[in-house]
Order: C-alpha cells, then sequence, then structure tokens
C-alpha cells in the first residue's frame, strides 16, 4: 500500500502542490494586500526561509530512503531540488527588484562588499549547473559518476544558505543554528556512510582470501 | 393573537436559560471590574492637554496599525510582530523611575509626578532603525532635559545612562534573544539636554502601547532606533562613558553614537537609503536622519567614522 502511493503518479502531483503552496499563500496574501507592514521583508525572508528549507529536504531524501527503507523518494529529489531553486531565484528577484530597483552598480558592489551577500549569491549561483543538468538527458550526457559528483555542489549550496542566513540575523541566532545542525547532520550522515564504506574495502583489500571465499 | 403552544418555551427552558445569560453577565462584569483600573492607568489611554509642539517633520505619518504592530523590543520577542502579542504581559502600573548617579538631589518618581513636570506636546519625528527602516511618528512627551534637571548634576557629570525594565518571568533570556538584559543605553550630556531628545510618554495622542516602551522611553531621532531606549526605569549620570547593549553585543557593528549617517555603513549592509514603512520606493537615508541643522554643532571636529 505504502509502495502504491509512493510510485503512484498522483502522489508527485500532490507533492508538487505542495511545494507551491508556499509562493500560492504568498500570492494570495499579496491580492489581499495582508503581508503586514514591512510587505517586502516578508517577501525576502519567506522565499529566502522556503530556499533553505527546500535544500534540506533535498538534502534528506538519501538518509531517508536509506535508514527508512523507501527508495522509492528518489522520485521527489529532482522535484524538491528544483523547488529550492525555484524559491531561491524568487529570493534573488525580490532582492533586485525591491530592494536594488535592478540598479546594478549597486549590486555588483554589494556583492563585493558584503559576505552576507556575497556568500548567498555563491550559493544560489552553484545550484544554476544543478537545475540545467537536471533532466535525465543530461544524467546520460555527463555520465552517472561525473553527474553524481557535479551534484554534490549542493552540500556547498547549503552550506552557503546557511551562514548567509546566520551572518544576517543581528543577534537572535537560534533559527539559523537550527537550520546549521539539520544542515550538518545530513551531511554528516553522507560522511558517516563514505567512511564506512571505505573502511569495508580496505578491509576486503586486507584479506583478500575472506571475499574470495564469500564470492566463491 | 394566537400562539401555538408548540412554540412557547418551556418554563425550565426559560430559567436555564435566563441563568445562563446571568452567569455569563455576571462573569462579564467581573472581567470589566479586572480589566478596567488597568486601562485606565495602562497603555493606550487617551491622553488630554497635549499641546502641538513646532518640532513636527512634513513627511506624511505612518499609519497607526504599523507603529504599534512592527517593533524591535527584544525582551519580548525578536521578530517584528511578536512584541505587539508578547508585551501585554509588561506591568507598567505602579511605575518608578529612579535618578542617580552624579547629581546633588537623587529623585525618584512615579510615572504620575513625570507626567506632571511639564507640558505635554506632541512631535512628530522621523524614526530610523539601524536595519534599514523607518517611520514618521507623533510622539508625546516633553524635552528630556526637563527632568533631567530636577536632579541637579553635579560637575562631574558628563554622561547618561539609561536602562529599561527587566523581568526575568515575562520576558526572553539573553540567550535566547542574543543581547544582554537589561537592555542598557547612553547619551553625552549635551545630547540627553539637547531639546530635540524627547522624554515620551505617549504616540497618536494616547499613552504608549506597550510593545513600543510604555509608560516611559526616550526618543532620540538623530540617532539609530536602538538608542532610544524603551520602558526606562533608571536614569544614571556618570563621568565615564556608559555601557550600551548593542555596542557590548557587537563592538564592531554598533558604535556609541550611532548617529544616522548615510556615508557610514552598517559593515554588514549600507546606510544610504532606507526603506519608509508604506512606501515601495526606498528613499536616501539623511544625515543625522534630517536634524542636522539642530544637532551637527554637537559633533564638531569628530570623525563622524570613527565615533560612529
Amino acid at each position: 500500500m505504502a509502495t502504491r502511493i509512493l510510485t503512484s503518479r498522483w502522489t508527485k502531483v500532490a507533492v508538487f502542490l505542495a511545494c507551491l503552496q508556499p509562493v500560492v499563500a504568498l500570492g494570495w496574501r499579496a491580492w489581499r494586500q495582508d503581508l503586514g507592514a514591512n510587505p517586502l521583508e516578508l517577501i525576502t525572508h519567506a522565499t529566502g526561509d522556503w530556499t533553505l528549507r527546500f535544500l534540506l529536504l533535498t538534502l534528506a531524501v538519501t538518509p531517508l530512503r536509506e535508514l527508512a527503507g523507501v527508495p522509492q523518494l528518489i522520485r521527489f529529489r529532482r522535484m524538491l531540488g528544483l523547488f529550492a531553486f525555484f524559491y531561491g531565484s524568487l529570493h534573488l528577484l525580490t532582492y533586485v527588484w525591491f530592494d536594488k530597483f535592478f540598479d546594478v552598480h549597486e549590486m555588483l558592489s554589494d556583492i563585493a562588499k558584503r559576505p552576507f551577500i556575497t556568500v548567498g549569491f555563491g550559493g544560489l549561483l552553484l545550484m544554476l549547473p544543478l537545475a540545467v543538468t537536471s533532466t535525465a538527458g543530461w544524467i546520460r550526457r555527463l555520465g552517472g559518476r561525473r553527474w553524481q559528483l557535479l551534484h554534490r555542489l549542493i552540500y556547498f549550496s547549503g552550506l552557503a544558505g546557511v551562514i548567509h542566513y546566520y551572518w544576517l540575523v543581528k543577534s537572535d541566532i537560534r533559527l539559523p543554528a537550527a537550520y546549521g545542525a539539520l544542515l550538518l547532520s545530513l551531511l554528516g550522515y553522507r560522511l558517516f556512510v563514505f567512511a564506512a564504506k571505505k573502511r569495508a574495502a580496505v578491509q576486503a583489500i586486507a584479506r583478500p582470501d575472506r571475499q574470495a571465499r564469500v564470492s566463491a | 393573537m394566537q400562539i401555538p403552544y408548540s412554540q412557547v418555551t418551556p418554563q425550565r427552558d426559560y430559567l436555564e436559560l435566563s441563568r445562563r445569560r446571568f452567569i455569563f453577565r455576571s462573569m462579564a462584569a467581573a472581567a470589566g471590574a479586572l480589566v478596567l483600573p488597568q486601562l485606565l492607568t495602562g497603555s493606550g489611554v487617551k491622553l488630554n492637554g497635549v499641546v502641538k509642539s513646532s518640532y513636527r517633520v512634513d513627511d506624511k505619518m505612518t499609519p497607526y496599525d504599523v507603529v504599534t504592530g512592527y517593533n524591535n523590543f527584544y525582551e519580548f520577542g525578536t521578530s517584528k510582530d511578536q512584541p505587539a502579542k508578547l508585551a501585554q504581559k509588561l506591568q507598567t502600573s505602579p511605575w518608578t523611575v529612579s535618578i542617580e548617579g552624579e547629581v546633588v538631589k537623587p529623585r525618584t518618581l512615579d510615572l504620575d509626578q513625570v507626567m506632571k513636570l511639564a507640558p505635554l506636546e506632541e512631535r512628530v519625528y522621523r524614526h530610523r532603525c539601524v536595519e534599514g527602516w523607518s517611520i514618521v511618528v507623533p510622539w508625546i512627551g516633553f524635552s528630556l532635559s526637563t527632568i533631567l534637571k530636577q536632579v541637579e548634576p553635579t560637575s562631574k557629570a558628563k554622561y547618561v545612562a539609561f536602562q529599561s525594565s527587566y523581568d526575568k518571568k515575562t520576558m526572553l533570556g539573553s540567550f535566547q534573544a542574543g543581547i544582554e538584559f537589561p537592555y542598557v543605553e547612553g547619551l553625552r550630556l549635551d545630547e540627553a539636554m539637547h531639546p530635540l531628545a524627547l522624554l515620551c510618554v505617549g504616540l497618536y495622542g494616547e499613552s504608549l502601547p506597550n510593545q513600543n516602551g510604555a509608560p516611559l522611553r526616550l526618543v532620540v531621532p538623530w540617532k539609530y532606533g536602538f538608542k532610544s531606549i524603551k520602558s526606562v526605569v533608571k536614569i544614571r549620570f556618570m563621568e565615564k562613558q556608559p555601557p550600551t547593549t548593542w555596542n557590548l553585543s557587537a563592538p564592531s557593528e554598533y558604535g556609541f553614537y550611532s548617529n544616522v549617517n548615510p556615508e557610514v555603513d552598517h559593515p554588514r549592509w549600507s546606510q544610504a537609503k532606507e526603506r519608509r514603512l508604506g512606501e515601495f520606493l526606498k528613499r536616501p537615508t539623511l544625515k543625522f536622519n534630517g536634524y542636522g541643522d539642530q544637532v551637527a554643532t554637537l559633533y564638531n571636529g569628530m570623525d563622524l567614522r570613527r565615533y560612529n
């Protein structure tokens, strides 16, 4: 039953609509002029928050598949990653439009002078090649191994996102710290698995007789 | 007129209803009796005899809902909408403020005594937050110098320190807010004595709402908003420059003076422009928040980049 739900086409549609919910809610509130005293700040924060959340969701797919034994979750990973890029682009657009009013000179000096903007911009830029090469065609063209290597850039996007947030708050670091802890545990899991595999490989080389016996 | 028996309320139900009504009404009355005295002495009460001061900018005033719904008051939450809810826990009555330190006659005044020191004036000031947004507010109060003169500062007094109320039970801890409490601020004596520096007890014709720093706060319009300390309980004259909360928290980002200055950026963002709440386009920030004519002489010969 669970498997059928996870593999159903309609589940994908439902997840897609759920991922759209934050931007629909923002649009609805904007339409009703219900965005509070500082609407542009609210939009900036909401789009930034959702970028980070989708990055973390994307990074959570692999550990969840392995730990909870639901390999079917892979079907949603590309979509979650693309939504991270979507919200990140909206976040950048709010900055370019509502904060800088397309003043290129000012934006360039911001990117050069303000570390938190530099890092945030860098994190989003790293997501661009991932979004472009997210199709099956690109996986084929690059080859699975190289594609996977390239897509590890998301680790750096996640780190950049958390640092961007941490550098931007004035004093209350509770939220960025929570995102940071979540990110580190997701990356830590991968490091752990990597180390375990390496150890297993080393042992296999050290005792080839055992391996031979097993495979015999 | 004939009423069918089926439409008559049985006596049992009628009595039940009226009993309920009685209980509800007496509950409402009891609640009213509890709340009413607070309303009379607390926040949001119309202030009488307020005279319009000539200290008023022509800028369009920021709507009441924005002024009272978008606040930085870290004791009651670090997001802008939290203080409006959480600051309702602030006990503003009884309230006293003690004035002490390098003075001949230290005094402790309650709020009534403070209100009687001088006629209340309405002053419309620009208010610029260090974060890059601004509002225009019709504050009510009188010059800070009025209260400072009450205690006769000694010749040693060079600075004035201010302290906010702090109650662990109803406010955030320092760890949560990321800044030390109680909140402290300070001014140089000549800054504090400047007529523009306002001891504020109200806004928009009424006593200060809790989230705006009830019942007594400072408004120093040529400095970034965090200098305008809220809910003041202590004023202390000092010989040395007093510590200030944001400077203690991040010395490289917030100086003691913190005059509004578009030429001196915050290390993490530009101060050249600001978003006036309610406006779409950002507007250029004015030096000393537009009060340069009145206050620039206070800083003659000072490097404002160094003394930021």
